[in-house]
């Protein structure tokens, strides 16, 4: 055990040196450093790389779900819980949300993957509006439940409605159309890029945001939400933008994922798959778009590196995010206010249940005269 | 933003009583403070003086009476509303957000008369970054007028608890208020930090801005204010300038428990 603690301290060292060297860095060094990582995700699928990172599965297909598809929704659950502080366990219903508007407006009605990409995004962001309206006065744990209640909503009334394929699902959906020079077929690269493409838009977005007054409402929220009320800034609001953005994220990867699979059905949107995300953004830093990215990739790509242990790479797996929490658990690239945060258990989602605050906000303020 | 004409009170209590379950903690209190006074509210502990501010700053919505601010209604508004319209307030406890640095604590004020939303935040529109602009002047300023200029980048929890307070007045005065609520400004002070904020409440006041103030420390509250109101067990037991209060019968028997005749 103090083996691994000197190799986590090590590990909590070396990330403080590239940040700071991060921190120092002049503006060609960066474009240098993104040009880079873009260039990296480009020839990522490349035989060599697979050979080593899969030997088990076709790496290119693994390349764009689970690990494309998983990073965009970490990406975008990392907004709810990450920016804003609210634990959201029903996220897999926007990315439901999302399959499903490609798989039936396009099955049914013939409708192109394009315009319905953005329906999708638009459908998501509205149902995460209709969510969060009633249950954002909510908070901590409360809010918790009732998003994983509505996860489940989803997934139940899907298996119940016959007009979009009950529990069987729906099937033949079409790829997107070909673009010049590009074919949408069973061969997974163009998805790929098309994920790529996404992730760097959702990452640029999610920037700036952070950077923003909306960025910085975010935090006041999660620091000390009454402070943040007394100050003009309007929670609810913000609360409700954090959750819309998120599904509109999830609701994105919905509909690329629809767009490659041909086949979608109501158990491809489990409980599970929510927990997953949620076990990505925490393991891999919430808060921090590096270490979001990192934690989804781990958790997409280790159950499948290490298939050649058949049923007990499960075990191991989750024998090593237990192992990571115990060690560290602020993830493993924290951004550094969610770490101090997490260290006095303060900040909404930071504590996990230790701020039990229900929905009488009022009994916070100091009431004594 | 209008100012009070003379006359007319900047802010106005009329009967407003505050109950919690059983415990009166506001009793059909009247008060109207004019604009551009530096007015300071005392009684012992658990007189009611922070539900005054709890009901102002729309923390608690009073069980009756009215309060008016510039005429207008606020009782029982929405808090940021209350915020954006031109009051703002300090805690008792100091409630910093810990982890922000210094100027985003100012900024985050600054930010409740800023108007961009998502979109233009994340499409960087011109004016999102004006307001960005505006908000890191104002902030800078803001941190400069309360002493605390070369402190925008440390983290609020890394600050000095004196400059814990004061970060929190430039916050609060980040929102560009008419009427500043500075709940203990003092408390924990030394000799010398009580000085400085002395002088700090007065810049406030001679900012065009109107000060309610809660406060212990009975020199500092004498020195300053130009007008005073003693709360008892939820009750206004008087009001004047501090010369007549400081002689008021009820305010010393409220202090000292004892019977005035009695020695």
């Amino acid at each position: 055990m103090s083996r691994l603690r000197q190799l986590r301290d090590r590990w909590s060292a070396t990330i403080d040196r590239v940040r700071d060297w991060w921190h120092d860095a002049s503006g060609w060094q960066r474009w240098t450093l993104y040009g880079l990582l873009i260039v990296l995700a480009l020839f990522a699928p490349s035989q060599a790389v697979g050979s080593v990172m899969s030997p088990f599965t076709d790496w290119p297909s693994l390349l764009f779900n689970p690990i494309g598809i998983y990073i965009l929704l970490a990406l975008g659950l990392n907004i709810v819980v990450g920016y804003a502080g609210l634990l959201d366990l029903g996220y897999v219903a926007f990315f439901a949300i999302g399959a499903y508007t490609l798989a039936y407006l396009s099955t049914k009605y013939g409708w192109s993957f394009w315009p319905l990409l953005v329906l999708g995004i638009a459908l998501a962001a509205v149902s995460g509006v209709i969510l969060g309206a009633p249950t954002l006065r909510l908070r901590g744990d409360y809010l918790a439940i009732v998003t994983l209640g509505f996860g489940e909503i989803v997934r139940i009334t899907a298996t119940n409605t016959d007009e979009i394929g009950g529990a069987r699902g729906i099937t033949n959906i079409p790829h997107p159309p070909d673009l010049p020079g590009v074919e949408f077929l069973l061969d997974p690269l163009p998805y790929y890029y098309i994920v790529v493409g996404l992730i760097v838009l959702t990452i640029v977005f999610s920037r700036r945001l952070e950077h923003s007054r909306v960025g910085r409402a975010w935090n006041a929220i999660r620091e000390d939400e009454d402070a943040a009320e007394l100050m003009g800034v309007p929670t609810f609001k913000f609360k409700l933008l954090a959750f819309a953005i998120g599904a509109m994220i999830g609701g994105m990867a919905g509909v690329v994922l629809a767009g490659k699979v041909i086949f979608i059905e109501p158990n491809n949107f489990p409980f599970i798959l929510s927990a997953t995300i949620v076990a990505a953004v925490v393991l891999g830093g919430s808060g921090n778009i590096p270490g979001v990215m990192l934690g989804a990739f781990l958790i997409a790509w280790l159950p499948e590196r290490f298939r050649g242990f058949a049923e007990y790479r499960i075990l191991f797996f989750g024998a090593a995010l237990v192992l990571v929490m115990a060690l560290r658990p602020e993830g493993l690239l924290p951004s550094r206010r969610r770490r101090a945060e997490l260290r006095e258990g303060s900040g909404g989602m930071g504590s996990l249940g230790a701020e039990v605050a229900g929905p009488g906000a009022a009994d916070h303020v100091e009431a004594k005269g | 933003m209008t100012t009070a004409t003379n006359g007319a009170p900047l802010i106005e209590f009329a009967g407003v009583t505050m109950q919690f379950g059983g415990v009166v903690a506001l009793s059909a209190f009247d008060l109207s403070v004019q604009a551009g006074q530096i007015f300071a509210l005392i009684g012992p502990n658990g007189a009611g003086k922070t539900t005054v501010f709890n009901v102002v700053t729309g923390v608690y919505k009073p069980t009756s009476g009215a309060i008016r601010f510039q005429g207008e209604r606020i009782d029982g508004q929405k808090r940021f509303r209350i915020t954006q319209s031109g009051i703002a307030r300090t805690f008792q406890n100091v409630r910093l957000f810990p982890n922000m640095s210094a100027l985003e604590n100012v900024m985050v004020g600054a930010d409740a008369h800023h108007r961009t939303g998502a979109v233009g935040a994340a499409l960087g529109l011109p004016w999102h970054r004006s307001e960005e602009r505006h908000g890191r002047e104002t902030g800078l300023a803001l941190l400069d007028f309360v002493g605390i200029g070369g402190r925008a980048e440390d983290t609020a929890k890394n600050l000095p608890y004196g400059d814990q307070r004061r970060l929190e007045i430039a916050r609060a005065l980040a929102t560009d208020p008419r009427l500043v609520l500075l709940d203990e400004p003092a408390a924990g002070m030394n000799p010398a930090e009580k000085h400085a904020l002395q002088g700090l409440i007065r810049k406030i006041r001679d900012d065009d801005r109107t000060v309610l103030l809660i406060e212990h420390d009975m020199g500092l509250v004498m020195d300053i204010s130009d007008q005073i109101a003693v709360l008892d067990f939820g009750e206004k037991i008087a009001e004047g300038p501090p010369r007549e209060v400081q002689r008021n019968p009820k305010v010393i028997e409220a202090y000292l428990g004892a019977d005035v005749d009695a020695s």
